[in-house]
């Protein structure tokens, strides 16, 4: 392996911290892969150059044996920690990332990239197409969750890291942790697939449907040709982000949060005007998300998502997808979540068990719905110690300051 | 499924010498995961446990121990055959609603099968019942009938009644008797049904060619 290692470290050009991209998103690493080096998918097609974007946080010991993948969700980015460069606001995983937490850049070695397909550094259909010299629209490839693996793949060769500590992540974050350790297994020393599933079920379909025709629908979408008009399909994709926003949330939390309690009046207008505080407070999260994300990106991510179906590669059997797998597995879901039930992370167990894997499973105990796994959830964080702790003895790994 | 119990039990010292060094371990109820922990210790064991209460779980995996929530009945179809050499059931056997598919799945998946459980033959829980004619309530058996999540209680003879009807060899047994110290060994059955407050059996899905070497005494 060291040796086409090396082949590909020379090949890739590596930028350093504070470059920007074609688009003029502020971004921190990237990393292109010249015309020699291209990103071959699932659907056949061919992204050359490939740039990825990504961000690491703490130290690679001399070992090279303390990385740890993070991969981010849906609408997820490369910050997982640190303050996020367009928005401000702390990284996704603040609360898992940084000195001393479970993720803990004191003894760990951290990295994540943006997925390609999305829009924050890594190629993706706002990127622009080397051979007409405009944005890729609708003529990027659709990609899958392997694809995004395998772009993850090409980042962890060029960091020169044969075996990952572990790869985690939630919701599409965990279905690439699946991928990682069905493709890769001898490269995924521990794995933490949380608030996941092994395949997208209809309803997680259908809600990606609606989110991806509200943006279809949008004049300014045109075709997912926009970028030449100079305009964004902002509506459409603020729609389907305040459709998908209340699948992240369970109805306990948003009854808790908002019950029937209206915005800044003491009676309704009646208007559509955002007389409650759930609709204004959607409409906010629709608003701040057109800021940051590029809509055709949102179609390209939430397909890659759709067609997720890890057992489907092997057969229909889940468990062969884990056969005589080493990697020790810890898989988390949150009583609250009804995006991706506990049901889908039993599933995952019981594959895992009939593969003969060593695997944990804790169902934390949540009202929060999908979102709990970016949250403050102390089981969650002990959880998440308690596993990386006795995978960190497992693999020799010196305690902090040792 | 113990999770609540606070001291640590005599039994778990017996099952840990039953175990060999670096063997794999599939401990079914493993609570708070005193046991694998023993083993982990003691015998230097590749642990997996299950146990049904979310809470041992969580304090299991924060521990560092590999388990996943489930239980006996339900869970334990999904394994494979031959996956561990040791499958214990730990003073869970009368809390199973399906103690026999319970254990044939166990000496399916396991080389080994270990079980404890509480001697509902004892003779203090005979005397509750035949002298005051209440159900019985004893330091092992700690619950009032309508509340316990004990629903399936067998007597030690009971218990080796079903391992020859599964077709399975019993390699070691061990009655404790209340003290927790082990009844001796050459002692007729029915002193190990009478005295033992709780047994450990280590049983074997086939008959190895060594049995001479074990009990031959059959149940009084």
């Amino acid at each position: 392996m060291s040796n086409s290692l090396q082949d590909r470290q020379s090949g890739a050009s590596f930028s350093a911290a504070g470059s920007s991209l074609a688009e003029g998103k502020p971004c921190g690493k990237t990393l292109v892969f010249p015309a020699d080096q291209p990103l071959l998918t699932d659907g056949g097609g061919r992204i050359s150059p490939l740039t990825i974007g990504y961000e690491t946080f703490g130290e690679l010991n001399a070992e090279r044996s303390n990385a740890i993948l993070l991969c981010h969700a849906l609408t997820g980015d490369q910050y997982a920690a640190g303050v996020h460069p367009v928005t401000g606001k702390p990284g996704w995983w603040e609360a898992m990332v940084g000195p001393g937490k479970p993720f803990d850049t004191d003894r760990y070695f951290l990295i994540c990239s943006n997925v390609v397909g999305g829009c924050m550094g890594t190629t993706g259909p706002a990127s622009v197409n080397a051979a007409t010299g405009k944005p890729y629209g609708l003529d990027f490839p659709v990609v899958t969750i392997r694809d995004m693996v395998r772009a993850q793949a090409m980042l962890i060769d060029h960091l020169g890291i044969d075996t990952l500590f572990c790869v985690a992540g939630g919701s599409m974050g965990g279905m690439q942790v699946l991928q990682w350790a069905a493709s890769y297994p001898d490269r995924v020393f521990s794995a933490m697939p949380i608030a996941t599933a092994a395949k997208h079920s209809a309803q997680n379909i259908g809600f990606n449907e609606v989110g991806r025709q509200a943006v279809m629908a949008d004049p300014d979408w045109r075709g997912g040709r926009y970028h030449d008009f100079g305009v964004r399909p902002e509506k459409g994709l603020a729609v389907a982000r305040m459709s998908a926003h209340i699948t992240y949330l369970s109805e306990a939390a948003l009854q808790r949060k908002f019950g029937r309690k209206l915005q800044d009046r003491s009676a309704p207008t009646f208007s559509f005007d955002a007389d409650f505080q759930i609709e204004n407070y959607l409409r906010y999260q629709g608003v701040a998300f057109v800021e940051r994300f590029d809509a055709n990106s949102y179609l390209f991510v939430t397909r890659a998502c759709d067609y997720f179906d890890l057992a489907a590669d092997y057969g229909g059997s889940l468990a062969l997808a884990f056969k005589d797998t080493k990697t020790r597995f810890c898989v988390v879901s949150f009583t609250s979540d009804w995006l991706y039930p506990t049901s889908d992370s039993r599933a995952i167990v019981h594959a895992l068990n009939a593969g003969g894997a060593s695997v944990s499973f804790v169902e934390i105990e949540s009202d929060k719905g999908h979102d709990a796994f970016l949250l403050h959830e102390e089981m969650f964080f002990a959880t998440t110690r308690g596993f990386l702790e006795s995978a960190a003895t497992a693999r020799g790994l010196k305690g902090k300051g040792a | 499924m113990n999770a609540a119990q606070q001291k640590p039990r005599v039994d778990l010292q017996v099952i840990a010498q039953m175990v060999t060094h670096g063997a794999r371990v599939l401990d079914v109820g493993c609570g708070d995961g005193q046991l694998l922990q023993l083993l982990a210790q003691q015998r230097g064991v590749d642990g997996r446990g299950v146990e049904l209460s979310q809470r041992g779980v969580n304090e299991c995996v924060a521990k560092g121990l590999s388990v996943i929530q489930g239980d006996a009945d339900a869970d334990l179809i999904d394994y494979p055959d031959d996956g561990f050499d040791y499958v214990i059931l730990s003073q869970t056997l009368q809390a199973t609603r399906q103690p026999r598919e319970a254990l044939e799945n166990m000496l399916r998946i396991g080389r080994r099968a270990i079980v404890s459980f509480p001697n509902f033959g004892h003779w203090r829980v005979r005397a509750q019942l035949a002298f005051r004619g209440r159900m019985p309530v004893t330091g092992n058996l700690a619950y009032s009938w309508h509340d316990t999540p004990n629903i399936h209680l067998c007597t030690i003879r009971d218990f080796v009644e079903l391992v020859e009807q599964l077709g399975a060899h019993i390699e070691r047994g061990v009655a404790l008797d209340r003290a927790g110290a082990p009844i001796r060994v050459n002692a007729p059955w029915w002193v190990w049904n009478m005295m033992g407050e709780q047994a450990v059996f280590l049983l074997a899905r086939d008959v190895p060619a060594s049995r001479s070497a074990q009990r031959k005494t059959e149940p009084a």
